[in-house]
């Protein structure tokens, strides 16, 4: 102790720490000069930006947006034609890549959660199925799946004068698959409104339902009564607005169909593909989750005398959730930034009319720009909901 | 006193089930219970009615070592669309006289995996070996030296390319991914912020837009004269992208170290870059081995994707061979052939994984 104060208080070492030897300030120095070469290596990237730009007389700004297209697109959710706005085509590329991603999350979720647990059932045939699907799935990659699929529907449908048709108006060709759809009618508004309404008591329902069996121990059969009213109120407010039948069925005029709901096949190679490659990931996670429920919580929801339906929708599947949807966030985020790939098959979605913006107007850098922003926003978007989701499910503890 | 037991009860108690043998696992296993017996059958009569379909379709029916013409007259799998074009699928436009070279390159690659597979030989010599074997593939693939003739990039393709984009990429990515943990992880805010938005907007975006941005934004960003061939450019992108994913993987790393072994090294008087270099990553990266395998297994998954800028890889080559007329209708046989490959690639390395797994808990 004395040995230090004497060093202190030697005359040669002075009091005041060199800048260098003084960890506040050196982080300080530290910072600074990794900032300045951020942004010098950033300066230097815009100026020989600015030069090419200059030299290749190419204007910069998102002023082309506003110009006309002057290219179709196949499919489109709103109207759209050659005549409109890059801006308007994106808009469509855009409503196209969220249409595939929810419909491919929806799916994705039923089919990977069934083959999860398929993976862990105690029938061999049946588990030893479910392996083989996720390990075949995992291990492709998927635009190498996509274009596979893509082939097999050019490659095996025939022609639509040839077409298969499975069921009267419905017909699968090269072209798309046809399936036939009542002419649009108010009762069918009316009807989706009594769907609604009818979601909104049900809902309710169960509210009490549970209010009830918490205070009373009784049972209220709420599945039956709601799939009873869910096809009820419907049904009800359809055959009130005069019950309309007809149909629009898809006929062969010229080389295609006209009439009826088509799905085209790039549309569905990119879904198909997706949805199956996404799903085996989707299908390892859920049994992860599952197995990682100690098997004492089944054993004792088994001994209160639960059915094994009940134990697992009870009891397992609701504390494996919480384990399940931080993983399961990010695949569904890979759903999305995959659907992207939908460029390669020619799916008209965000990233393939920007492509064709970018080909059309040479504005590279506000191209590439548009999608990173979009694909970000959106991947926010969805992390920000499961974070929603993923607290309303975490465990309340004491 | 005892009553007799009548003798048509005795007759009545049944041997109990077997529960051992063929029979005994058929019961555990496929037949318990009417539900799962349903299954069974199910299942079963699918297989029935689809599997001989496709047996015939890919073997019996099949064509191995034809041409086209014999192909189209027939209609089981024509297989000889593999045969017939293997080694452009495999090399793609690489001189074809001088294909034995990326063979060979790929050969030692394989070879290489198989001899490290033993955890036993992780040492200091097998980066001797490897970073050797690096440069001997180098070498092969571009030529110039010791009289093998000069191959140009844009010549390499097929399967050497698929896995030189890979191998190259996570080689690359692995160390820009540690400096971009220890820089999320790290106490100073101007230097955490630029890491975690680089993370963040980097898995934020597709790989698509990245390769976008490769094949039509970075020759801007160069100044007047330099030009980086294609191959570099999707190479880099590659690197920029797997870069952010190992960063969040070695973070996981970081993270669950106890927060003892920082205080340990500090309070021995280690400065910063030691500690880090000594004690912390030498155990955090230990754990997240298995992780970064399966980002080397979606590294070279996504490889693939380079077929939509332009490059010959392996997933383009059969593309090409496909848009020959002659062979248009055999797509599922060729995309088949090259899934298999992948397969037996990732299949591999996942298994790897795997093992590795349960080798460094014990």
């Amino acid at each position: 102790m004395s040995t230090a104060q004497n060093h202190t208080d030697g005359p040669e070492i002075s009091q005041e720490v060199p800048f260098w030897h003084d960890p506040g300030k050196r982080a300080i120095v530290f910072q600074a000069l990794i900032l300045c070469l951020v942004f010098a290596a950033g300066y230097y990237i815009f100026a020989n930006t600015q030069a090419n730009l200059r030299r290749q007389a190419i204007s910069t700004g998102f002023g082309f947006l506003g110009r006309e297209a002057g290219f179709g697109i196949g499919e489109a959710l709103i109207p759209y034609s050659a005549a409109n706005s890059y801006a308007h085509a994106l808009l469509v590329g855009l409503l196209n890549t969220l249409n595939v991603a929810f419909i491919g999350i929806l799916l994705t979720l039923l089919l990977g959660v069934v083959i999860g647990i398929a993976r862990l059932s105690s029938n061999w045939l049946v588990s030893k199925l479910a392996t083989g699907y996720i390990e075949v799935l995992q291990n492709i990659p998927v635009l190498l799946q996509l274009f596979f699929w893509y082939s097999l529907f050019n490659d095996l449908l025939p022609s639509p004068r040839q077409s298969f048709s499975p069921l009267p108006g419905v017909f699968f060709s090269n072209r798309g698959f046809y399936f036939p759809v009542p002419v649009g009618h108010c009762a069918f508004g009316w009807a989706a409104a009594a769907f609604g309404g009818a979601a909104l008591v049900c809902f309710l329902l169960r509210r009490w339902a549970r209010k009830r069996q918490d205070q009373t121990g009784q049972i209220f059969p709420f599945w039956p009564v709601s799939a009873v009213l869910l096809v009820g109120f419907p049904l009800l407010a359809w055959s009130l607005a005069g019950a309309p039948t007809a149909m629009s069925i898809p006929h062969l005029t010229g080389f295609n169909f006209q009439g009826g709901f088509s799905l085209s096949p790039e549309f569905g190679a990119l879904l198909i593909g997706l949805v199956l490659y996404t799903s085996a990931f989707v299908a390892e996670i859920v049994r992860a989750g599952i197995q990682a429920i100690s098997i004492g919580q089944s054993e004792a929801a088994m001994s209160l005398g639960l059915k094994s339906n009940l134990v697992l929708s009870l009891i397992i599947l609701p504390q494996a959730m919480r384990i399940i949807i931080p993983p399961l966030t990010s695949q569904m985020l890979n759903l999305t930034k995959n659907s992207s790939l939908a460029v390669a098959i020619g799916y008209p979605d965000f990233v393939s009319v920007a492509n064709t913006t970018i080909n059309q107007t040479g504005q590279a850098i506000e191209g590439v720009l548009i999608i990173m922003v979009v694909y970000l926003i959106l991947s926010l978007l969805t992390s920000a909901f499961m974070n929603w989701y993923n607290k309303n499910k975490a465990l309340v503890e004491r | 006193m005892r009553t007799p037991i009548p003798a048509s009860a005795v007759e009545d108690l049944k041997p109990p089930v077997s529960s051992a043998g063929p029979l005994g696992w058929l019961r555990a296993n496929l037949f318990k219970g009417p539900f799962n017996s349903l299954l069974t059958l199910f299942i079963l009569f699918c297989l029935y009615k689809m599997a001989p379909p496709l047996i015939r379709w890919a073997f019996i029916d099949s064509y191995w070592f034809s041409d086209a013409d014999v192909c189209r007259a027939g209609d089981g799998a024509c297989w000889s669309v593999v045969s017939q074009n293997l080694r452009f699928i495999l090399f793609g436009f690489y001189p074809y006289l001088l294909q034995w070279r990326p063979a060979m390159a790929v050969l030692i690659l394989i070879g290489l995996f198989f001899y490290s597979r033993d955890t036993g030989r992780w040492n200091r010599r097998l980066g001797v070996v490897w970073a050797a074997g690096l440069v001997v593939m180098g070498i092969l693939m571009h030529g110039g030296v010791l009289g093998l003739a000069e191959v140009e990039t844009d010549q390499w393709g097929g399967i050497s390319l698929t896995l030189l984009l890979a191998l190259f990429g996570l080689t690359a990515a692995y160390p820009l991914g540690v400096l971009l943990a220890l820089g999320r992880r790290s106490r100073l805010p101007a230097i955490k912020t630029v890491c975690v938005i680089y993370i963040e907007l980097i898995r934020g975006v597709p790989l698509i837009s990245m390769l976008f941005m490769a094949s039509v934004m970075f020759p801007l960003f160069l100044p007047e004269g330099v030009t980086i061939n294609k191959i570099l450019r999707a190479q880099a992108a590659i690197i920029l992208f797997t870069a952010a994913y190992i960063a969040e993987v070695v973070r996981g790393g970081l993270q669950a170290i106890p927060r003892g072994q920082y205080e340990a090294a500090e309070s021995l008087g280690l400065n910063y870059s030691q500690k880090m270099r000594l004690i912390i990553l030498p155990q955090a990266l230990k754990i997240v081995i298995p992780p970064t395998v399966s980002i080397l297994i979606s590294a070279f998954k996504d490889t693939s994707l380079v077929v939509i800028i332009g490059l010959f890889d392996l997933l383009k080559t059969t593309q090409v061979t496909l848009s020959n007329p002659a062979w248009i209708r055999f797509s599922a046989e060729a995309y088949l052939f090259i899934a298999v490959l992948y397969f037996l690639g990732c299949f591999s390395m996942s298994n790897f994984s795997r093992h590795l797994e349960k080798e460094l808990k014990a």
